[in-house]
């Protein structure tokens, strides 16, 4: 069976043109970048080359890009690297409720370290309380760390706002931008970001690479040892092939960004426009209409999500639950929890996140294949009969 | 969480027994939502045998699964056969489970206990739990 994929907030596939440009350096141009001979100097160029086409997507300087494994290395390098670095000025930290676990647990972590952290809340849209943000920096706040868009919901938060606050008062302030990299414009200078990560695989190019930028000035300790490498700050021999492939793909991003939004809009917009349509009793996550433009979080009451999964892959869809059973604790997604949904409601959550490559045919099965599933699944739910009942009787 | 097998699959795909009986002799629920698991079996007992059983379930692809061979489990069974029961023997009718899902199949046990205790205290019976 063909394979629908909706899952691009998960990974996207690698773009064909990506692979043509990583090619010659896993095959011929083979050479250590710290080596001085001619199969060197070819990876050290690329390499810088790379550097240079993600300091520009993002309006930063070539020497504040550091390549990282991805996203996680990069929010778990800054994020320690601040605290160590600045613990004699203050222990406080400030993050979001609905972070990446990659940001949750380092910050986790510093706790047990010593470490004071403020975990902020959010609206029921999933954005953060400014008001809160200002109240609860104190002298000792070395460190704001609030995501640029959600992974699972795709609200954007107000980053430039954050970054005001956060020179206003001095404070460092780290964006996990995996989600927005690649779709979103970004310019640190303007925002006031001190320091963000991405990832290669959110925007076509290859797993296992990301980068940290981080503003000039800001001295961070470095996270892992060894060689000499990203300026004494990531040991380990560069992955030359990995770093020219996320250069690319970054470059082809924003090339045509503005269409690729265009298009992912429209595909989400309609997938949203029919399931509210066609399926009642659904609650609609986030606020689409100005979040990342190619994610939807609906909730389908009365059933769960694995299930619709299971039989979304039965069909040959992929996509992506908020539901505690995918991911193996009893407990539903922690953001959808932060937005206030009840559990009941969070089990059944349904993330479906478009990509370059999806189509408006495709599109029009998930539609039809959701409307089904989510038709049989009610069907044998508890809950729904109990509703219907309650609904005939008049008691709600 | 590692994946389920082809019988899993195959009863959540297309689960037996699916509705309610009406007029069911035994009814059993457990379960709740805020865990994400709810089972609600029904049983028609005729001679001290069951004859008939459906499910309704709202959860994850074990809890339908569980759902769908513990019904199949119990049919033409006589209640004490059907207590007899264990949420081992479901694991071992779907052919495994993934160890997280295990408690899916302790809801269908319990599912079980639950329906013919019912039918015990309508008929006026103590229960024997």
């Amino acid at each position: 069976m063909n394979q629908i994929y909706f899952d691009n907030s998960a990974t996207t596939k690698l773009d064909e043109e990506v692979l043509k440009e990583m090619m010659p350096y896993l095959t011929e141009d083979y050479g250590n970048a710290s080596s001085i001979y001619k199969l060197g100097r070819e990876s050290r160029k690329a390499i810088e080359e790379a550097r240079e086409r993600i300091a520009k997507a993002i309006h930063a300087e070539p020497n504040e890009i550091y390549f990282t494994s991805g996203g996680s290395e990069a929010d778990n390098t800054i994020i320690r690297g601040v605290a160590y670095q600045y613990k004699n000025k203050g222990n406080h930290i400030i993050t979001s409720k609905i972070e990446h676990p990659a940001v949750l647990e380092t910050c986790k972590q510093l706790e047990k370290e010593g470490f004071e952290v403020s975990y902020i809340g959010v609206d029921e849209k999933g954005r953060i309380n400014l008001e809160e943000l200002k109240n609860v920096i104190k002298p000792e706040t070395i460190l704001i760390s609030i995501m640029f868009a959600n992974n699972e919901i795709g609200t954007i938060q107000p980053v430039d706002e954050i970054g005001k606050i956060a020179k206003e008062h001095q404070i460092i302030f780290h964006t996990d931008a995996v989600q927005a990299v690649g779709t979103l414009d970004i310019d640190v200078k303007d925002m006031n970001i001190d320091s963000l990560s991405m990832s290669s695989h959110k925007f076509y190019g290859p797993k296992g690479i990301g980068a940290l930028y981080v503003r000039k000035g800001i001295v961070f300790q470095k996270f892992m040892n060894g060689g000499h490498q990203e300026r004494g700050k990531r040991a380990g021999t560069e992955n030359t092939a990995a770093i020219v492939g996320m250069g690319k793909a970054i470059e082809l991003a924003y090339e045509h960004v503005e269409e690729h939004r265009n298009h992912l809009k429209e595909l989400r917009d309609y997938y949203i426009s029919q399931i509210q349509e066609r399926i009642p009793y659904i609650k609609i996550n986030g606020e689409p209409e100005n979040g990342l433009p190619g994610l939807s979080n609906i909730s389908f009451r009365f059933i769960e999500g694995e299930g619709i999964l299971l039989n979304l892959d039965l069909k040959g869809i992929s996509a992506s639950s908020g539901s505690a059973c995918t991911s193996g604790s009893l407990d539903p997604s922690h953001v959808l929890l932060a937005i206030g949904l009840p559990h009941e409601i969070a089990h059944g959550s349904i993330r479906i996140s478009m990509g370059k490559y999806n189509t408006k045919e495709e599109v029009d099965y998930l539609i039809e294949q959701m409307v089904e599933i989510v038709g049989r699944l009610r069907a044998m739910s508890p809950l729904y009969e109990k509703f219907l009942e309650e609904e005939k009787n008049g008691t709600i | 969480m590692e994946p389920y097998n082809e019988k899993v699959i195959e009863n959540y795909a297309n689960p037996k027994n699916v509705g309610k009986i009406e007029n069911a002799d035994g009814v059993g629920e457990v379960g709740n939502p805020v865990c994400g698991d709810i089972m609600r079996m029904y049983l028609k007992v005729e001679n001290n045998k069951i004859v008939d059983a459906k499910f309704q379930t709202f959860g994850c692809g074990a809890a339908i699964a569980s759902s769908s061979v513990s019904t199949e489990m119990i049919k033409n069974k006589t209640l004490e056969e059907a207590l007899q029961i264990t949420n081992k023997d479901v694991v071992n009718e779907l052919g495994g489970l993934p160890p997280v899902k295990l408690h899916c199949s302790v809801l269908a046990e319990e599912a079980i206990r639950k329906a013919i205790a019912d039918y015990y205290s309508k008929q006026g019976i103590m229960s024997r739990e």
